[in-house]
């Protein structure tokens, strides 16, 4: 499904990804954990095609298309969906209003028919149950005023709304207390499914307790030093990224 | 003199003498007309004019509006009570006043002038002083159409009015000069909506005065929503006095016309008088607008709150100044100007100034005024969810000028709104 070959990223001055490679199956659950400033977000913002970034080497094919020449838009109406580190607060713009522009934009690029108001409606309520979350979150302007909580939950709800192909979680337990990184981590097993793959990109262990994952790899200096089971990330938690940092092949060191 | 003044002078001559004369307004008539002629336009240097290109204005001529015939189905969603004009003339067969309640007057000027009895129009003797009152005293000259609305004490008018303005084209480009009076007594209530809309693509020249006399304990929601012809050249003044406890809220769309100049003065004279101005300035494809608000605070404890947005793209060029003078005596005034724009191309431009004269110790007053950029990252959050760039633009843009209809606090009013705004964003992608 989603194939990184060899990807190298530059912002501005700084080189960011130095060769990065990952395959990606449908079903699959991936985190990506590492220490801060290796990179972890910028790999997210590039599969969503953020601006600022330019890719000086590598590839990423998604389903047999180029991700990397795709406007946001397009990416997005293909199957990916970013839950963002830090969502945007955008007053003035109601959040129901928000959903069904995304989700029919979406529908219309895929030449499928777009849903009415009523049609709508039914799906976020239902989307609402199965996510335990009020309703007044879809009168509510998009994240305007909400607590951080607020903010990674109504990111979760956008994503179960959409239901994208593959999932990017950018360090969606930060800031969250227990409660809220459980309530985050049920919406998202909920929506695990042999279609959907996920990748996880967190700095905390904390919580693959809750979203297990079937691959994690730990990403240092811009590049994947470490892929293994769920247990690795129990190591990391153990030994600190210091020990990663060890590992690292004498030329990037 | 400029071909526009002459043609205004031809105009003059051509007003039918009983019309002229009636409600014995010859004679301010005349000599309103004498000073526009005498004073001519106001100079390149006129301060109060900087912003309001003349040069090719001055240039033109026009003819007095004749009148036209329009569609009944562009009326609409526009439910009654409502008073239409089109081309400056009053239309009874597309006006529809059932809904006014008891103690509420509204007529045409044009049959208020007709009854001519000189006590009820001596409102429309007012002469205006300074040079730069060029179009002011034309319309005092000129006008004999246009909206009196009357509120007895304590009436409670809870439908909207609504007021509609309508251009379409005539054999040749036309003027008119409309002139309202809209009159609240002790403790009245009333919400008015305008429309000023464009039947074609007319290039016309609208010349409004709008007088508004709040007595004390008066409340008046006001919208206007200027959706005119892109060809088309508007003035709005209004002049408003506020007594004790009266309240004046008001909303203007400015969203149309080629060149839109509106002009706000409101004089607050009574004790704890307030006004509440929002405004939406939309100067998109190669539209110029200009607004200027200009409040006065006589009296203690006054309050103004002027909260305006503008959005500039391609061509356009939007100025706005907010002046407010707080008068030796007005202490207690409480005085709050924000005005923030978005310029979202390199040609276009941007132009606001805010202006506070306080002459009294004890007040309130804080203005602020911005221009910015559309927020990329929200522009990248709406797209990653699958919004097209245009769209998720004009999302963002709406969100930015919807802000300023809560000054209304009427939901009902202010939802009826969002679809003119979006409307009018979705005219074209703005570059």
């Amino acid at each position: 499904m989603l194939n990184i070959e060899n990807l190298h990223v530059r912002a501005g001055e700084r080189e960011i990804l130095k060769g990065l490679s990952l395959r990606l199956e449908p079903g699959k659950l991936h985190a990506i954990m590492g220490p801060n400033g290796a990179g972890k977000s910028t790999r997210g913002h590039v599969l969503a095609g953020r601006e600022g970034y330019e890719v000086t080497a590598g590839t990423v094919e998604f389903n047999g298309q180029d991700l990397l020449t795709m406007e946001p838009e397009e990416r997005a109406a293909a199957g990916v969906f970013l839950a963002f580190q830090y969502p945007v607060e955008i007053p003035g713009v109601n959040n129901t209003y928000f959903l069904r522009t995304a989700l029919n934009a979406q529908r219309k690029a895929r030449g499928e028919v777009e849903l009415d108001a009523m049609q709508f409606l039914k799906l976020v309520r239902q989307k609402l149950q199965i996510l335990s979350l009020k309703e007044d979150l879809l009168h509510r302007a998009v994240n305007a005023g909400f607590s951080g909580g607020e903010k990674k939950r109504n990111e979760i709800f956008q994503m179960a709304v959409l239901e994208p192909k593959l999932a990017i979680l950018d360090e969606t337990d930060s800031g969250l207390d227990i409660d809220a990184l459980k309530a985050v981590a049920d919406g998202v097993n909920a929506q695990r499914s042999p279609e959907r793959a996920f990748l996880v990109i967190t700095h905390y262990q904390r919580l693959l307790d809750y979203i297990v994952p079937d691959v994690v790899h730990v990403l240092a200096d811009g590049r994947i030093v470490e892929s293994g089971g769920p247990e690795l990330a129990l190591q990391l938690e153990s030994h600190g990224y210091a020990w990663v940092k060890d590992r690292l092949s004498p030329e990037t060191a | 003199m400029s071909a526009l003044l002459d043609s205004f002078a031809q105009q003059y001559t051509a007003l039918p003498e009983p019309l002229r004369a009636a409600g014995g307004l010859a004679e301010s008539r005349s000599k309103a007309l004498a000073a526009a002629l005498q004073d001519g336009l106001p100079a390149v240097r006129a301060e109060r004019w900087r912003y309001t290109p003349l040069r090719a204005l001055a240039q033109r001529s026009f003819r007095a509006a004749t009148g036209a015939s329009v569609d009944a189905a562009m009326l609409a969603h526009i439910p009654a009570p409502r008073l239409v004009f089109v081309n400056g003339w009053c239309d009874r067969s597309l006006s529809d006043l059932n809904g006014l309640a008891e103690g509420v007057r509204v007529e045409s000027l044009g049959r208020v002038l007709h009854q001519a009895h000189p006590r009820d129009v001596a409102w429309l003797g007012r002469t205006f002083a300074e040079a730069d009152e060029t179009f002011a005293r034309l319309n005092a000259a000129l006008a004999v159409e246009g909206a009196v609305i009357q509120l007895e004490e304590n009436v409670q008018q809870t439908a909207p009015l609504h007021l509609v303005s309508i251009g379409a084209t005539e054999a040749a480009d036309a003027a008119w000069h409309l002139r309202h009076l809209i009159e609240l007594r002790h403790g009245a209530a009333l919400t008015v909506v305008e429309h000023q809309l464009a039947a074609d693509a007319h290039a016309h020249f609208d010349n409004t005065l709008c007088h508004v006399h709040l007595k004390p304990g008066a409340v008046l929601r006001h919208v206007r929503q200027q959706t005119a012809s892109e060809h088309a050249t508007l003035l709005y003044r209004t002049d408003a006095v506020l007594a004790a406890g009266a309240e004046y809220r008001r909303v203007d769309l400015e969203l149309g016309a080629a060149l839109s100049r509106h002009e706000l003065n409101a004089s607050l004279q009574g004790e704890a008088a307030a006004v509440v101005s929002g405004g939406a300035m939309l100067a998109d494809a190669k539209r110029v607008l200009d607004t200027r608000l200009q409040l006065d605070h006589v009296a203690r404890d006054t309050r103004c709150d002027l909260r305006w947005r503008g959005l500039a793209s391609a061509r356009g060029k939007l100025s706005f100044y907010g002046g407010i003078h707080i008068r030796p005596g007005a202490d207690g005034t409480d005085a709050q100007l924000s005005n923030r724009n978005l310029l979202l191309s390199d040609t276009a431009e941007v132009n606001t100034q805010p202006v506070l004269v306080i002459d009294a110790d004890e007040v309130k007053a804080a203005h602020g005024a911005t221009v910015g950029q559309l927020d990329a990252q929200a522009l990248f959050y709406l797209q990653s969810r699958g919004i097209l760039h245009d769209e998720a633009r004009a999302m963002l843009m709406q969100a930015f000028l919807i802000e300023v209809l809560e000054v209304l606090e009427d939901t009902g009013i202010a939802e009826s709104l969002i679809p003119v705004l979006q409307s009018q964003l979705a005219r074209k992608p703005s570059a």
